[in-house]
This record gives C-alpha cells, sequence and structure tokens, in this order.
C-alpha cells in the first residue's frame, strides 16, 4: 500500500473532527471521499499533508509509518495536494505557477527556459491540450484550465500520491470532463489519487473505490463497480446502508 | 501549448517571416487588449507631453533642458524604484521620502561634522536606508500592523529625526566635489560613446543568445526581426541621447564649456539594469510578485513569504536613501525639507504613472523611470510656460489619477477577460 491510514483521529479542542479513521490507497487507483459538509475530509486531507499533526493513529506511506509536520515532507514523500480554493498567482504565468518555490535555477540566475520545457513536457505527458500558451498569465485562464494548472503542478515533483480537495466545485460541465480525464490519466500512469468530491456522478466516472466518512468516522470503503448511488448517499447522509456501514451512529443505533 | 506553436521551416523564407512578425503584432494587441498595457500609457504621456511643452516653447526641447530633466527627475525616480518593490507585495512605505532626507542629513553630516572620506559618507547613508528598512519591515510582518499607519508615524517620525540630525533645522551644505559630481557632473565625450557601445553590444549579445537558447530548446520564440528589430530601436534611441547631450549646452561656451551625458544618467542606468535583474531574473524576484499576487499560494507553495517581504521594505529604503543623496547632490546641501513637501507622493506618483499598481502585484522598474520622467517632464514643462507651482499640483495630480484608472480599467478587462 502506497498510503495506509489507521485508527487516524483529530480534534479541534473539544470537538473531535476525525475518529478512529482507517484507509488506505494503492498505486494506480482513483480512490473517491465523499461526506456530507463538515465531515471532515478537508481535515483529512491536511492531516496526510502535514498542514495538521494527527492526535491519534499513525499515517503509514510504503508502508512505515511517518512524521509528517509539514508540506516539505509530505513532498518528500511523493505527497501532492490540490486545495479546494486553488492556490494559484493570478499574475504570474503557467510556468511560473507550476515551478513556484521551487524554480530552477542557473547559478543564482532563474532558469526560465528550462522550467518552460519541462512544464511543456509534463502538460504533454497529460496530454492537456487546452492550454495552449504557456506564457500567459493564469487570471486570463478559466476555471478548467486554471485548475488543470494546478493538478500538472502537483504532477510536476515526480509524486506519487496526488490528493484533490472538490476540483471540479466550481466547473462546468466540459470542464469538468477534462478534469476527470485527467484524474484518471494520472492513475493509469501509476499515480495513487485521493479525488474528494460532493458529485457523485463524478464520484462513479472516475473512482476504483469509495470512501465515505460519516461525522468524523469512516463509515464504508467501497468497490466502485459493486456500489450503487443510493447506496452511498445513504451512507452519506446516516453513516449505514443496508449490512454495510456504522454499527452504531453517534451512540445511537439506527 | 507551447511546443505545438513552434514557428515552422517556413519562416526562413521571407512571406514566412513577416507572417511571424505580423503574428507577433496580434499577439502584442491581444496582450493590450487583455488589460497587460505595460509601459504603453506612460510612452504615450510621455510623447504627448513632449509635444504639448515643445510646441509651447522651444526651450523645452533645448539640449539644455533635455540634461536638466534628467538631474531635476533623477531623486524621484530613485525612490520611486524602491517604490516598486513594496508596492509589487501590496504594501506602501509613506515615509520614503523622509527617510531619503534622514539618510541624506546622515551623509551631510558625516561629510561634514565627522570629517569621513566620500565612500564612508554614502556607506552610511545607505546602511541607515537598510536599517530603517529593516525596522519597517519587521513591525509591518512580524507585529501585523498594517503598512499604511506604520509608515505613516514613520513619515512623522522621520521628519523630528531630520530635523534634530540638522541640529534645530540648520542648512548644511556640501563641499565634497565627488558627491555633487552625482547629480552636477558630466562624463567626457568619449566616455559617453564608449557607454553606448558597451551597453547595446551587453544587451545584443543577451538578446540574441536568449533568443538562440529558445531556438535551440524548441519554445516558443519571437521572430528574428523582431529580436533584431529591438536591439536596434535601443541603439538608436541611446545614440541620439549620446549625440544630443554630448552637445555643447552652456549658455556662453567661451566662459564654461558644459557637454557630456550627465553622471546622474549613468547612476538611474545602472540601477535600473540592477533591480530589473533581481525582479525578473531571480528567485527572490518571482517570490516577491508571487507574495502580492496570492501571498497565502505563494506560503503553500513553500515561499518565505515573511523574508520576502521584509527585503522588500529594505530595498525600498536603500532606494530612498540612493534617492537622498542625489537630492543632496544636486542641491549641493542638504535641509529639513530634503526628501520632504512633495517628495514622496510624487515618488508614488510616478511608479503607478509607470504602470506599478496599489492593488499589489504588478510593477516594474522601468515603470518606476517612466512615470518618473513624466512626472519631471510636467513640472519642467509647466515650470517653462511660468504656470506657478498650484497648477502644476493639480496638473500632477490629474495625470496620476489617469494613471490609476488606467490601472483600475486593465485590472477590470483582465478580471472580465479571465476567470470564465
Ligand atoms: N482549524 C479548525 N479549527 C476548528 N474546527 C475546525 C478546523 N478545521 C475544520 N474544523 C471543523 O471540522 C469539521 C470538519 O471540517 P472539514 O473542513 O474537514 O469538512 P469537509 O468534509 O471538508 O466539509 P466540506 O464538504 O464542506 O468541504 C467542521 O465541523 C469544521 O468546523
Ligand atoms: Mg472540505
Amino acid at each position: 500500500m502506497l498510503l495506509e491510514l489507521s485508527r487516524v483521529s483529530k480534534s479541534f479542542g473539544p470537538v473531535e473532527v476525525l475518529s478512529e479513521v482507517d484507509l488506505a490507497i494503492d498505486a494506480g487507483e482513483v480512490c473517491a471521499l465523499v461526506g456530507d459538509n463538515g465531515a471532515g475530509k478537508s481535515t483529512l486531507v491536511k492531516c496526510i499533508a502535514g498542514i495538521h499533526t494527527v492526535d491519534g493513529g499513525t499515517v503509514a506511506v510504503d508502508g512505515r509509518s511517518r512524521d509528517i509536520s509539514g508540506p516539505r515532507d509530505a513532498a518528500a514523500l511523493g505527497i501532492e495536494v490540490v486545495y479546494q480554493d486553488l492556490a494559484l498567482c493570478d499574475n504570474l504565468d503557467v510556468v511560473e505557477n507550476m515551478f513556484l518555490g521551487r524554480e530552477k535555477l542557473h547559478g543564482v540566475v532563474l532558469d526560465d527556459d528550462a522550467m518552460e520545457q519541462l512544464a511543456a513536457e509534463t502538460l504533454d505527458s497529460l496530454a492537456v491540450r487546452t492550454i495552449r500558451n504557456l506564457r500567459q498569465n493564469v487570471a486570463s485562464l478559466s476555471g478548467g484550465q486554471r485548475q488543470t494548472v494546478a493538478i500538472a503542478k502537483a504532477v510536476l515533483w515526480n509524486s506519487r500520491l496526488v490528493i484533490l480537495d472538490e476540483p471540479t466545485a466550481a466547473l462546468g460541465v466540459a470542464q469538468t470532463r477534462q478534469v476527470l480525464e485527467l484524474i484518471r490519466r494520472l492513475a493509469d500512469q501509476g499515480l495513487a489519487v485521493l479525488y474528494i468530491s460532493h458529485n457523485l456522478n463524478d464520484v462513479f466516472a472516475v473512482a476504483d473505490r469509495i470512501a465515505a466518512l460519516y461525522l468524523g468516522r469512516m463509515a464504508a470503503v467501497l468497490d466502485a463497480a459493486d456500489a450503487t448511488q443510493s447506496q452511498v448517499v445513504e451512507l452519506i447522509t446516516s453513516g449505514r446502508s443496508g449490512e454495510v456501514g456504522l454499527t452504531e451512529t453517534n451512540g445511537v443505533r439506527p | 501549448m507551447s511546443t505545438d506553436v513552434q514557428n515552422p521551416p517556413e519562416t526562413r523564407s521571407e512571406a514566412g517571416a513577416a507572417r511571424a512578425v505580423a503574428a507577433h503584432f496580434r499577439d502584442y494587441l491581444a496582450k493590450v487588449r487583455g488589460g497587460e498595457v505595460g509601459a504603453l500609457p506612460a510612452v504615450t504621456g510621455i510623447i504627448a507631453l513632449c509635444v504639448v511643452f515643445g510646441a509651447a516653447d522651444p526651450v523645452f526641447l533645448s539640449v539644455g533642458n533635455l540634461a536638466n530633466l534628467f538631474g531635476q527627475g533623477a531623486a524621484v525616480a530613485c525612490i520611486a524604484m524602491g517604490l516598486v518593490f513594496v508596492l509589487i507585495i501590496g504594501e506602501i512605505d509613506l515615509s520614503a521620502g523622509y527617510a531619503s532626507g534622514v539618510c541624506a542629513a546622515l551623509m551631510a553630516v558625516a561629510l561634514t561634522e565627522w570629517g569621513m572620506p566620500w565612500p564612508v559618507a554614502i556607506g552610511v547613508a545607505i546602511a541607515a536606508g537598510v536599517a530603517i528598512g529593516l525596522l519597517l519591515g519587521a513591525i509591518v510582518v512580524k507585529l501585523g500592523i498594517p503598512s499604511f499607519v506604520v509608515t505613516l508615524a514613520a513619515f512623522l517620525a522621520f521628519q523630528g529625526i531630520v530635523l534634530i540630525i540638522l541640529d534645530k533645522g540648520a542648512n548644511i551644505s556640501i563641499n565634497n566635489e565627488t558627491v555633487k559630481a552625482i547629480a552636477g557632473g558630466n562624463l567626457e565625450r568619449w566616455q559617453g560613446w564608449t557607454l553606448l557601445v558597451v551597453t547595446v553590444a551587453a544587451y545584443a549579445a543577451l538578446q540574441l543568445s536568449r533568443w538562440r537558447r529558445r531556438v535551440g530548446r524548441g519554445l516558443v520564440h519571437e521572430p528574428f526581426a523582431v529580436v533584431c528589430a529591438r536591439i536596434a530601436a535601443l541603439a538608436a534611441l541611446l545614440a541620439a541621447t549620446v549625440f544630443l547631450l554630448n552637445l555643447e549646452r552652456s549658455a556662453n561656451p567661451q566662459l564654461v564649456s558644459l557637454t557630456g551625458v550627465p553622471v546622474v544618467v549613468v547612476v538611474l542606468g545602472a540601477l535600473f539594469v540592477l533591480w530589473s535583474f533581481v525582479l525578473h531574473r531571480t528567485r527572490f524576484g518571482r517570490h516577491l510578485y508571487a507574495v502580492g499576487g496570492n501571498a497565502e499560494a505563494a506560503l503553500r507553495a513553500g515561499v518565505a513569504v515573511d523574508r520576502v517581504r521584509i527585503a522588500a521594505f529594505v530595498i525600498c529604503s536603500a532606494m530612498a536613501a540612493v534617492g537622498g543623496i542625489v537630492a543632496a547632490s544636486r542641491a549641493a546641501s542638504v535641509d529639513p525639507n530634503t526628501g520632504g513637501s512633495n517628495v514622496l507622493l510624487l515618488s508614488v506618483g510616478a511608479a503607478v504613472i509607470g504602470g506599478a499598481s496599489l492593488f499589489g502585484g504588478k510593477g516594474t522598474v522601468r515603470a518606476a523611470l517612466l512615470g518618473g520622467a513624466v512626472v519631471a517632464i510636467i513640472n519642467n514643462g509647466m515650470g517653462l510656460m511660468g504656470l506657478d507651482a498650484g497648477v502644476r499640483f493639480g496638473v500632477t495630480g490629474a495625470v496620476l489619477l489617469l494613471a490609476a484608472g488606467v490601472d483600475a480599467m486593465s485590472r477590470g478587462r483582465g478580471a472580465l477577460f479571465g476567470r470564465h
């Protein structure tokens, strides 16, 4: 397993946002993480990315328990996050954004040409054809193109696990499809993808497995091929669907 | 994607080359329409002002007045170059004017009362600028007080410090010939030409090697003709400037000859090259823009945001010190008004007129110089026309408003054309 979370818990003060969450993601698969607003999806992502430290449980990468205490640690392990609110600088161009914070240098001078070439190669390898001019400010890009840049930025660094927090939330139909295709391609290239979304159609379109969080607890992890939309909806809204799900929800048996 | 739009081999044929050049200009026009107006408003403004003032009074277009313009605008241009750095990160430094006064006063005291040699005295002034910037930057960044408030407080405090350094506001005259030459001296004729050749050769070498590198890597590149045209344009502009400035401009040549490129032009040129390099070719420069564009994104990308912001204030105050030195050199004295009155406002105006944005994320050193030229030309031209200070302030204010309007409009366009 590339990433394995076991019994991960996280509280903010008295509020327990995550409680004993188990989740495993393997290379080459898209795992969707679903759950209602406030279920703790973003918090879980931030625990993996090292922005929050976990209160209990372990985060293991390649079978070894890791202490991830910042975005740098996560990046060193090959974990990249594309956040819900896009982390792009509008006044920089595509290449500059993709290399921000990790610029290639030639002595003290920026090696812009090398960066442009690498960016072009990365976008090529992802079969991105929607971005024609790499020297254009990202302010002038569409939402889908911006999301593409953010994802390509995450892929640039030999990353092995890409986490996407609601990457299609603000996109139209065509642009959503582009991003979903891109997500599928990442997995086909052998990356592990953790994909967070509220849109079950999108989830079923790309995911190999679906993990449903309910009030900070992992209700169930299903194979997408075996699951139905209504089953997942029940898991999201009540933490239980037929035989699968939490045996007790919030201390009360359903 | 870039590799798809490489220039096809046909660009080698003449028709292909013409088409490539045409495409290049279409791209440029599209950029301008999309809100990236760059230096266009400032350059247009300079040309328009020159036409108007030249028509009103031919003296405006005389060689003597051209040399004069550089001297008049230099201090404000220096301060504006520094201000660009804080404007890029979305902050403001209202104390830059009086900071230049403090540093100039320190230099004057070091020269006269402490008897220091001129390089040390200048070093003291710049070190004071660096210290001021560190202090301002640390307060803004570490305590989280808005820069507007911090530097407004500093604006008041520095005014007092100048008075204290100058011993209740006495005027100190500067007799050191080298310091006076910074704003008052001229190069020999041959030095001007040598400098021209070296500058153009260096620029051409950089442009051509960059062009060849990009062709070699198969990246999008400008048509060769455009690169050559740019080099030729720079060469022509500089050659014309050197030629004009090398003409005799003394009112009474028998008595005293006055020729050559003013030293202050070289100073401005060197600072321009230095800070343009820092802004556009170094990681620090890239991070400055990133912090101004989206500090949160920069932070997540691993940029040392706090350090970058403090450094911007340091550069701003250090350049204010340089501006103070130039002003002191030009006046051959320092008094409590050095760096005072409207110096700061003209400097901010210069940066904004040139294309820096008060909203952050935007601005170049070139903008500061072009904007500084606009401000200097307005003051100079209206002075020649005999209009009094009241009218001059009014017009400068109107031009600033116009420039800010262009900025706001181009932002509006950027937003209109982006995102959706
Ligand atoms: N830094 C924090 N301090 C205190 N409480 C927090 C913090 N971050 C998140 N929470 C709380 O944790 C809970 C889970 O939030 P989280 O953002 O993980 O939800 P989510 O599943 O991503 O929801 P959404 O679908 O709306 O994005 C919420 O109740 C939220 O208020
Ligand atoms: Mg969330």
